[in-house]
Parts: structure tokens; sequence; C-alpha cells
């Protein structure tokens, strides 16, 4: 697909960075203020998708290919995975290892949590990403005739 | 007339704007649409079983004590299931969409009625 | 009484938008109505006190409407002109009316708006914060107390996903 006028990729060039800025911090400071990693994940994507529409798929297919978002996809669903296997050390599965040696308030706190938030940030931005991508294909055709719905 | 159940009427009355839309309604658009609504209104009712009067919302911060926080927030949990149940829909909304396309551009309409007279 | 006029209003506002989602004529202004109802949703739940249930509305619904406009108003499908099948409808309106009413009968036994039953929370909140480390509630009940639900819900989205790939995917499609 192709991408939008001047006004709107300049406007997205001065912005973009913000963007993914605010999504970096509600992932990492998820266990201390609201956010966390489902809403910096659908940040993440919403970025993506926002480089998509203004600059088209041929310029974001140069940066992240359609099989680059979804390994990282799987990267953060098994990254989870193994975030849950490490609590085996202390005893049980999902077990929270690592709490005591953290102070409070602080970002080095809350055990295995800012990691499991980093897991959950980058599978949901990827997965999210990725079937957007997959969506725009069809988009560009059938648009001769004006739908059979007489 | 029972006031204090009255919010939890007006989410009712938003899951079954949706079912209606569900049921009633002709084009492939306005089903994947009343499913929206549905998911938004389903969200709503048990959001509001957790609400307290004058709370606040659950986050801890260096300054409050312990005890205060526990009588004054609002409960916690019906919040965490919601936060997992909003991305789900997302991702309910994108299959949707995915069939909505393949089956326009097999039958070049929306309109279920004709789909269903229509074979292969 | 405990029920805030703010949130009275924003509720009547969401049932009329939602209304004119169902009933619009184009497609576009059923699209525009359920972006407004998304928008009003993610207010009231920030005057419902969930700050991150209200980010994540505003960008699910965002993300909504571009894949709606995206498959359906770039088609020119704009017009309807099937007719209505008016028993169908008045079968619904007649039977959402008596649902309506026996709702209101089941409603008596809830509790209170406003006054939350918290059997478990009150545990979760007594001790979340020494046995986890994490000052957001929500995050470590997400991600401490009830850890198999995240993780359920994961594998759900990945499912959703791997679904919508392969209804769109071009390999393996009969060559007319």
């Amino acid at each position: 697909m192709k991408g939008m006028t001047l006004i709107v990729k300049q406007v997205t060039r001065l912005i973009i960075g913000f963007i993914f800025l605010y999504s970096l911090y509600l992932i990492l400071f998820g266990h201390l203020s609201p956010g966390g990693g489902f809403v910096g994940g659908v940040t993440l994507a919403c970025g993506f998708i926002l480089l998509v529409l203004a600059f088209g798929k041929k310029f974001f297919n140069n940066l992240i290919s359609d099989r680059a978002t979804t390994i990282w996809d799987c990267l953060g669903a098994l990254g989870f995975l193994a975030i849950a296997l490490i609590g085996y050390l202390g005893g049980a599965f999902f077990e929270n290892m690592w709490v005591e040696q953290g102070q409070e308030f602080a970002l080095v706190s809350g055990g295995l949590i800012p990691l499991a938030n980093i897991a959950i940030g980058i599978k949901v931005g990827a997965c999210l990403a990725g079937v957007f991508l997959a969506l725009t294909v069809l988009g560009s055709k059938s648009d001769t005739h004006s739908g059979g719905d007489s | 007339m029972n006031y204090s159940i009255l919010p939890y009427l007006l989410a009712m009355i938003v899951v079954f704007v949706g079912l209606y839309g569900i049921i009633c309604k002709k084009n492939l658009i306005k089903i994947i649409v009343g499913i929206i609504i549905l998911d938004y209104g389903v969200n709503l009712f048990i959001l509001l079983t957790g609400y307290r009067t004058n709370g606040i919302a659950p986050i801890l911060t260096k300054e409050d004590d312990l005890e205060r926080f526990q009588s004054l927030s609002v409960d916690p949990l019906p919040q965490a299931l919601i936060l997992t149940s909003i991305v789900i829909g997302l991702g309910i909304v994108a299959l949707m969409t995915a069939m909505a396309i393949r089956i326009y551009e097999k039958y070049q309409t929306f309109d279920i009625s004709e789909i269903r007279q229509l074979k292969g | 009484m405990s029920i805030i006029p703010s949130l009275l209003l924003l509720s009547i506002f969401l049932i009329l938008a939602v209304i004119v989602a169902i009933e619009a004529r184009g497609l576009l202004s059923t699209v525009i109505s359920v972006g407004a109802a998304g928008l009003v949703l993610s207010i009231i739940f920030l005057i419902l006190g969930a700050p991150d249930l209200a980010i994540t509305q505003v960008i699910v619904e965002v993300i909504c409407l571009v894949l709606l406009i995206r498959a359906t108003v770039v088609r020119h499908d704009t017009t309807f002109t099937a007719k209505r099948d008016r028993f169908i409808i008045a079968v619904c309106l007649v039977g959402g009316g008596i649902i309506i009413a026996i709702t209101y009968y089941a409603f008596q036994s809830m509790q209170a708006f406003g006054a939350p039953l918290m059997n478990l929370s009150q545990e979760y909140l007594s001790q979340g914060f020494q046995k986890t480390g994490a000052a957001n509630y929500v995050m470590a009940i997400l991600l401490d107390f009830r850890a198999y639900d995240t993780l359920g819900e994961a594998t759900v989205i990945f499912c959703s996903i791997i679904g919508a790939y392969a209804v769109i995917r071009k390999v393996g499609r009969i060559k007319k």
C-alpha cells in the first residue's frame, strides 16, 4: 500500500520517537505506576501501525519484514514460558523469586515481574503489528465495481 | 424502585443492544460491530461490581500508609481480569475482519442472505 | 446515594452512541459511532478508578477502527437495499423487553453499587506489597497471584492471530 501526503509524513517523523519512548516507559515501569505489559504492547503496535499507514508497506518491510514480526512474537511467548520455568528454582511453577533482593518503589524490585512485563510487551506488540501487516495485503484491489449488494 | 442497581441495568442495556445487532442485522460488518458492542457492555458490567464509593485507584505511592489505602481503594481483581479481556477482544476483531475480507473476495457482497444462497 | 451524576450521563451517552452504531444507514457512520462509544467507555473507566484500563481501551478502540475501515470503507460497499425481516425484529424487541424485566428482578439480590464484597481482594490488598514488591496491584495480581490466567491469555491471542494468518494467506489457494 502507498503512503500518505507530505504533511502526514512530516508529523509522523516528529512524533514517532515519543510514541516508542512512551511505550517503553509503560513496559518498564509497569510495576510502579499505571501501565504494564499489555498497555505497553498495544502502544508499541500502534506506533508500528502509524509507520505503515504514513510511509507505506514497502518502507516498513525494509526495516522489519513480515517474517520478523512472527519470529519476535514467538520469542516473546517463549520468553514468558521461560520466566515461568525459572520459578522452579524457587520451588513452584511461576514462583516469584528474587523479591527480597530489590528495594521498594525502585525500578529493580518485584522479582520476576519486570521481566514478565518485557516478555508480554514484546509478544503483544509484535503479534498485533504482524496481523495488521497481513491484513493490508488485500487492501488495494477490488475497487472496480461497487459491490453486488442489490 | 431500587436505585442502587441502576448502573448495572444500564450496562445490561448495552449488552442487549449488541445482541440485537448480532441477531437481527443482515450486513456482515454490522454483525461484527454487534460483537464489539457486546464486548464493551460485558467489560463495563464486570468493572462496575468492583467500584467503591469515593475510592482511589489501586496503586500504592510512597507516602501512603497501608491501612488507609486498604480501606479506600477499589477492588483490583476485576480490573486485572478485564485488562486481558480487552486485548483478547482486539484479537477477535482482527480474526473476524480477516474472515470478512475473504468472504467479500469470494462473493462480492457483505449481505448474509445472498451468501447463504450462493454455493461455492 | 452513591451514584455519581457524571457516570449516569456518560452511560446514557454510551447507550445512544451504541444504538446509532447499530441502526445507521451507512458503514462510515457505523464505524465512527463505534469509535465514539469506545472513547466514552474509556472516560467511564477513568471515573471508576481504573487508569490501566482507560489507556488500553483508547488504544484498542483506535486499532479496531483502523482495522474496520481498512476492511470495509475502501470497498465502496455502503448501501443497504435488503428488506428488513419485520417478524424477527418484533420478536427480538418483545423478547428483549421480557429479559430486561427478568433481569431487574434478578438483580435485587446483587450487592449495592459502591460497596464491593471483596472476599478475596482483602487478602491481596493487605499482603500484596510485601509478598510481591510491586506497587501496582493490578500488575501484581496479573503476574504473580494469577499468572496462569496471563499464560492462558497469551495462548488465546496467539491462536486467534494464527487463525487470521491462516485465513488470509496466499499459499495453497486453489487457482481458478
